[in-house]
């Protein structure tokens, strides 16, 4: 178990009970999270569950994957702490994980 | 644009799984169909989403591909002899006054069914639209997500953003025509083909077009007429001239004109019974991920059992007060004889 903060565009933070083993993609979904759209399912498909990892966890969520850094050109506004929510296991290590959620997934 | 008439007893709107086995169960009843697809292939989200990602839930195959299911598919639907057509949008369906259904697309195409089968999925792929500050008023004069006539981009200053496939073909296609040709994408790597990047990089080294590297963070113009993009690069901000600007950021599910169709929609679906998977206008099905009932679960396999109960009542839309019987593949000559292996 990990609690997972999405912080909103507009700074509205909603903290979550993520699962180890699901993706932050998947707890943001099943807590009904506003702005990750996750068209796809989690194939890694669509870029619409993209957020931004604040800093302080970059290091603990690991890099892009090749396959999610494609993905990402499909992607608005893309930056260094950008990801795709369904590339990121949800783990004890990442307890308090805080990230934010883009203005629109388009 | 054609103007002939398509009449067919059965158009099937989508040629994602769903649709494609719905031409199999309808063609076991002598139901004859045609298919139109926005894609400009069959498969639907199979195709577009996750062609090459394994899906396992599909029964009898413990493992498949998006796109090996939907040529297994194809391959069992043929014998039906289905007449598809791609790059098409059903813009409009009526119900005529003697009961049969006018289908039109947005390419001019006019079909004339006694029934109709919504197999939409999560409705209509369309082009991504960046969510840039007051992109709208140049969509169609300045801003384009599709290219329907080259012509119209002759002597243009275009600006090309991405790195897929449609970002690299359409920079080849059109930078010969262009004034000035800059292609923007956010890395040096690109999803696209290899052959189609290395033919840039050509056009690049001798001058022909530009390319940078950087986002789109604003547009500036006046009358919908672009002049300047406003880019974020790797090492501060710069200006891009362009009255072109074309970008390239994937397609995205839109239920589309779909809502246009006067049947009850629940939360952009398809409120459907689960006898006869009929929506609120008789002689109009909706199967596959477009449709609601208690208990629906948004599964290839619910839509398979979908489009074989939407096939029984779709028969007593066009054959009325003929008895139907109920026969298996594996023991009736008939219909063994309608797949052609008996």
């Amino acid at each position: 178990m990990a609690k997972i903060t999405f912080i909103q565009h507009n700074g509205t933070e909603q903290t979550v009970d993520g699962v180890t083993g699901m993706t932050v993609m998947e707890t943001a979904v099943k807590n009904m999270v506003p702005g990750i759209d996750a068209d796809c399912g989690g194939a890694c498909a669509c870029a619409t569950c993209h957020v931004y990892v604040e800093p302080d966890w970059r290091e603990k969520t690991g890099q892009r994957n090749p396959m999610e850094e494609d993905m990402l050109d499909f992607a608005f506004d893309v930056r260094e702490e950008s990801r795709l929510s369904c590339q990121i296991k949800v783990s004890d290590a990442l307890d308090g994980l805080r990230v934010r959620v883009p203005e629109k997934q388009f | 644009m054609s103007e002939e008439v398509i009449s067919t007893d059965a158009v099937i709107v989508g040629a994602g799984p769903c649709g494609l086995f719905a031409i199999f169960e309808l063609g076991l009843l002598d139901i004859k169909c045609h298919v139109v697809d926005i894609l400009d292939r069959p498969g639907g989200q199979c195709a577009e989403l996750y062609p090459e990602k394994p899906i396992y839930d599909i029964p009898a195959l413990p493992i498949v591909t998006g796109s090996e299911l939907t040529h297994r598919l194809l391959d069992q639907a043929k014998p039906f002899k289905p007449e598809y057509h791609f790059n098409q949008m059903v813009t409009e369906l009526t119900k005529r006054e003697d009961g049969r259904f006018e289908l039109k697309t947005d390419g001019g195409l006019v079909f004339n069914a006694k029934v109709v089968v919504i197999a939409a999925g999560g409705g209509s792929f369309q082009p991504k639209k960046p969510p840039i500050p007051g992109i709208e008023a140049y969509e169609a004069k300045s801003v384009f997500y599709s290219v329907k006539k080259m012509e119209t981009l002759r002597g243009r200053d275009i600006l090309i953003v991405g790195g897929g496939d449609s970002a690299l073909d359409w920079t080849l296609n059109l930078q010969p025509l262009a004034r000035s040709l800059t292609l923007l994408h956010r890395r040096d790597d690109f999803r696209a083909a290899p052959d189609s990047v290395k033919k840039m990089r050509e056009l690049v080294a001798a001058g022909k077009m530009q390319f940078k590297l950087g986002q789109v963070t604003g547009l500036t113009g006046e009358g919908g007429v672009l002049a300047s993009v406003q880019v974020k690069g790797n090492e501060g901000p710069f200006d891009i001239t362009a009255n072109a600007m074309l970008p390239f950021f994937g397609l995205t599910m839109k239920l589309g004109p779909v809502a246009e169709w006067g049947l009850n929609l629940h939360e952009n679906l398809i409120p459907v019974d689960t006898a006869k998977f009929e929506t609120s206008t008789p002689g109009i099905f909706a199967i596959g991920d477009i449709n609601t009932y208690p208990g629906k679960l948004k599964l290839i396999l619910s839509g398979f059992h979908e489009a074989a109960l939407m096939a029984q009542e779709a028969f007593h839309h066009i054959h009325p007060g003929e008895r139907l019987l109920f026969q298996y593949t594996t023991s009736s000559s008939s219909l063994q004889k309608k797949l052609g292996v008996a």
